[in-house]
Formats: C-alpha cells, structure tokens, sequence
C-alpha cells in the first residue's frame, strides 16, 4: 500500500496548488482560461509539454516496445521530436501574434472571423471536440488503470477513476488554465526524471549487464526482430511522420499558445522539446524491450514498466514513479478538460449571445459548471464502455487532427483560401474517419498473426486496402497519408474555385505583421471601408 | 536544411541491423535514432538563432480587442 500512499500524496499536492491558483484568480474568462495570458517562458516550455505527454508515453511506449521492439522510438518518439517543435515555432508563434492582435481564445473563433463565416467555424468545432472527448476519457482510463495496478488491485478500477477525475476537476475547476500549468511544472519535472531514475534503479537491481540482454535479444532470431526494425516497413515507419502535425491541431495545444506572456517564450520550448521526449521515450523503450526477457508471458504488455518496478525496485520509490506516471496522465487531461470547456464557453455559450445576457462572470460560471458536467459524463462514460473502443478512437484522432492541420496554415499563411476550402478539408477528414472506422471493423476478423505479412481486406482491389496487427493500410501507407494530402489539396482546389474573404479581413490579418504587409494605397483603403460596410450586414451568413 | 534532417529519419542502412551495441547496451537503431533527437534539437537552435520572427515581438493589442465572437 506504500506506492498507494505516495500517489495519494502527490494528489493532495495537485488539489493543493489548483485551489492557490483560485485564490490569485481573477473572475473574467480571458484569466479563467488563458491566465491573462501571462504564462512565461520556462512554464510555457513545462506546461506544453506536459499538454503533450499522456499515459502513451510511459505506459503504452513501453507495451509497444515489449511487442514491437525498439523501432517505436523512431517511429513516435523521434518524428514527433522533429515535427512537432517545427510546428510550434511556424503555427504557434503565428497563433500567438493573432491571439494578442486580435483577442482570440480559440482555434475556432479565429477560424470563422479569418473566413468571415460562423458556420464553418462550427463545422470545426463540432469535428474537434468528437476527436478530443475519446482523448479526454482515455485519460482517466489511464489513472484508474495505474492506482489499481500500483496496489495490486486493492484500489478498484472504479475508485482509480474517480480519483483521477476528481483531482483533475478541482484543479481545473478552481485554478483555470493558471492552476493547471503550475501543476504541470511539478508533473513535468516528476515524469521527466522517471525514465533516468527508472533505468538506474532496475540496472542496479538487474542480475547481470543491459548490454547481456540485448546481446541475448539479438542472437535469437525469434526476438531479434526487437532489437531491429525487421518487422516494420518502410512505408508504415514514414507514414508516423505524419502524424505529429495533430499536437498543434489539438484544441489545447493551441490554447496554451494564445496563453504565452510573451512570443520569446516559445524559443526555449522549440530547443528543448526534442530532448525532453528523449528524456522520457527512449528510458522507457529500452526498459520495454528488456521485459521481454524479465517480465515474459505479459498478456497486457502495458504494464511491463510496472511489473519491473514492483520486481526491482524499494516500495515506496516505486510509489514515487507510480506518481510520474499519473503525472502524465493527469498532465494532459487537466488541458483536455480545459479545452473542452473553453470551447464550449467561447464558441458556443458567448457566441450564441450568453456572454450578452450573462456578463464575464457569468460565462466563467458556465465554464465552472461545463467542467463538472463533462468529467462527470467522462467518468461514467470510462467505466461503461471498452478501452478498446478509445484507443481506437485516439487513433483516429491524431490522423484527424494532423488532416485539419492544411486547414490552420492556409489560414494563417495564404492569403486566397476561402471557407469553402475549409469546408472541403474538414468534410474529407471526417468522411475519411468515418471510413477508416468502418474498413477497421470489417477486418478485425482477419488481422494476421505477428511475423505474418498484412491480408488484403477486398481482394478484388489488390493491395489498395490491406489489414496489419493494429492498422488499416492504403498502399501500405497509414490512413493519415490519403487524409492529409487530400485535405490540403481540397483546400487549395476549392479555394481557388470559390470567392475570397474582403480585403478588409485579408488586410486584417496580413499587414498586422510586418513580414507580410503590403503598402496600402488610397484607393485600397477606400474599397476597405465599403467592403468592411457590406462585410457588417454580412456577417454570419455562409 | 530541415528538409535534409527529415530525410534523415529514414535510416534504412540501420533497417535489419542491431550491432555494434552503442555504449555496450544500445541498439545501434536506437542509439541512431536517439541521436536524431539531439540533430532535431540543433536545428531548432540553428532556425531560432537565424529566421526568428522577430517582427512579433512587437505586436500590440488592436483596438477594441477582446473577446473575439463573429
């Protein structure tokens, strides 16, 4: 019961530091979800991170090593390490700019005054949040999972839920996005010295050197496929590159962007952000691979890092390891819950006229209420339902939301797309998810067996579709491939069929920033004030 | 030159092999591509260091900014 003890602790301390956070709180939303937007740059690196790292990247890095060897750090690890702080330094720096030009709090709510159309910013919302609430849920799956396992089953899988609910809902329901990052510096620091505190505990405790296993690892050449990409084809490896480009779609990650205090603040986070997921990912993905010879026969290999602990090492270190791994969960679903709810209140409450009738207090009462209604539905949701179903969902998710992302850089970069484009882009992606949801139910019944090559779901059409272990294929690509490249050449297509925003909103957005102003002439600037007078008594029609 | 780092994910000479054990322990796979995570690192200082967008720094609340509905 120890580990149960120290992570009870660490719980305490979160609900803790989220009612301090009240405390200094203002009762306006842009303080509820942007703390004033007055985050700096070391938080901001903290908290950003911490939006990104999930119960995937202790528990589900190393099951996925235990089945498929070290070719998931390349995979995941490495490719996000390389996309996503390429992402933050073009599109998120740019969301900044727009967020402290314009006032902007949401994706949305910049999507639709960008394109001049309430509609579509809808269409986007509506896609948004049925990608992040599978997310969300599978979060809190992540936590129940974690107490019971730490206790040995002596803290039920229900109870572990409703802990990590509650925790996460006082944080967010009280402190508003400033509770939650000063959380996220603790639990990013915790989960960041896991995998070096993890790696050093069990090689003190292993009988025999790492170097002996791997050696063993590699002269079998039933397991050698572990310490090698055999298994793993070229094809299926570029795809996941793809796949990162979701981080900057996700509606929480684009939050903790307008929240920056300052545009520096994303310097520091570019630069580090690659070693901090080494920092985690690569620990864990060794120590995932070495279970296969210390932990054999695991029928649920996510728990192989767990095992390993309660094996090597002192009980309540293991409880200080065991509070990392709930830090990574509750890391992103603090922000997830968040996001949902700064949603819900921005672009559906206000914008539908209750911030008129309601005043700031009163939106930011809704966002308090909006916050326990969702964790509540989660919760009940998370015990009812397979974790199957959600991790499918996920899935899709960063497919889908890495398909949205043509979406926000012809937004914040080309000038000529249209809402009709966006319209078209979004559309694809979820006829795409629908479909890849689809092709993977019919062919649950004939995914092949580890070590044999992927079957053909409609012999007919060839190799075109084509079944693996986990996945769909097209060609042998990831579904992200077709969806990405068609939502961007949708978005470039019907652009440039369809009718532009006015010249005043691409002024709007385009000569704000210097880089990419265009000297404005007396007669533009006449066709911009008729134009901003039509664009009035047009507003909101699609 | 983040064109060329991104090709360099694709290490396919590392596909089928797992020696030299890098450090004694290290698939020489993932020892590469942990490695690539330190590449991806430098680059980011080098994009920081020499096409920062510095013109941002210097923006200002419009006007009127504020809750943004259309």
């Amino acid at each position: 019961m120890i580990p149960v003890v120290v992570v009870c602790v660490y719980l305490a301390i979160i609900a803790v530091i989220g009612s301090v956070a009240f405390r200094k709180g203002k009762q306006n939303t842009e303080d509820f979800f942007l703390a004033n937007r007055t985050i700096g740059a070391m938080v901001f690196f903290l908290s950003i991170f911490a939006t990104n790292m999930t119960a995937f990247a202790i528990l589900g890095s190393s099951g996925q090593a235990y089945r498929q060897g070290i070719g998931i750090y390349g995979l995941m690890a490495s490719s996000s390490g390389f996309v996503i702080p390429l992402t933050i330094f073009f599109i998120g720096t740019r969301l900044w700019a727009i967020g402290k030009r314009f006032g902007h709090q949401t994706q949305v709510s910049f999507f639709r005054d960008r394109w001049e159309c309430s509609s579509i910013g809808t269409a986007i919302f509506a896609l948004s949040v049925a990608m992040l609430v599978p997310y969300m849920i599978i979060s809190i799956m992540g936590g129940g999972r974690v107490l019971s396992d730490i206790s040995g089953g002596r803290v039920a899988y229900w109870l572990g839920c409703a802990v990590v609910a509650l925790v996460v809902t006082m944080n967010v329901f009280f402190g508003g996005m400033r509770g939650t990052v000063w959380v996220n510096i603790f639990q990013t620091i915790m989960f960041l010295l896991f995998g070096a505190v993890a790696v050093a505990v069990i090689s003190h405790a292993l009988p025999g050197g790492f170097g002996e296993y791997i050696s063993k690892i590699a002269a079998n050449p039933k397991t050698r496929y572990l310490v090698t990409r055999d298994r793993m084809p070229e094809r299926y490896f570029w795809s996941y590159t793809l796949i990162p480009l979701s981080s900057i779609m996700f509606p929480h990650m684009a939050i903790m962007c307008f929240a920056a205090r300052k545009v520096t603040a994303f310097k520091r986070t570019v630069i580090l952000y690659p070693i901090a997921i080494m920092a985690i990912w690569l620990p864990c993905i060794f120590l995932g691979v070495l279970g296969t010879q210390t932990v054999t026969g695991l029928k649920n290999p996510d728990g192989v890092l767990l095992h390993m602990l309660n094996q090597y090492a002192p009980v309540w270190l293991a409880g200080i390891l065991g509070a990392g791994i709930i830090s990574a969960v509750m890391g992103s679903d603090t922000h997830q819950v968040l996001a949902v709810s700064t949603m819900f209140t921005k672009d559906i409450f206000a914008f539908y006229g209750g911030k008129d009738k309601y005043g700031e207090k009163g939106s930011v009462y809704f966002a308090r209420a909006f916050i326990l209604v969702v964790t509540a539905v989660a919760y009940v949701v998370a015990l009812v339902t397979p974790e199957s179903i959600f991790e499918l969902a996920v899935r899709f998710a960063f497919s889908g939301f890495a398909a949205m992302s043509p979406v926000m850089i012809a937004a914040l970069f080309w000038k000529r797309s249209t809402k009709w484009g966006a319209l078209a882009s979004t559309l694809w992606v979820a006829g795409w998810l629908a479909l890849t949801w689809y092709l993977q139910r019919l062919s649950d019944p004939m995914i092949p067996k580890p070590g044999q090559p992927p079957v053909q779901i409609f012999p007919q059409l060839g190799d075109l579709f084509q079944r693996t272990i986990a996945n769909v294929t097209i060609h042998g690509f990831l579904p992200v491939v077709p969806m990405v490249f068609g939502s961007a050449l949708l978005m470039i297509i019907v652009s440039l069929l369809t009718r532009p925003p006015s010249q005043a909103t691409i002024d709007k957005y385009f000569s704000f920033d210097p880089a990419n102003s265009q000297p404005r002439t007396e007669a533009s600037g006449l066709e911009s004030r008729g134009v901003r007078a039509q664009q009035q008594s047009a507003t909101g029609s699609l | 030159m983040v064109v060329a780092v991104y090709v360099l994910h694709q290490d396919f000479w590392n596909w089928k092999k797992a020696e030299p054990l890098v450090f004694g322990f290290l698939p020489v796979g993932l020892a590469y591509q942990a490695g690539y995570s330190i590449l991806a690192a430098v680059m980011m200082a080098v994009l920081v260091k020499f096409d920062w967008p510095a013109h941002l720094e210097t923006i200002e609340p419009e006007e009127h900014s504020g809750d943004k509905e259309t």
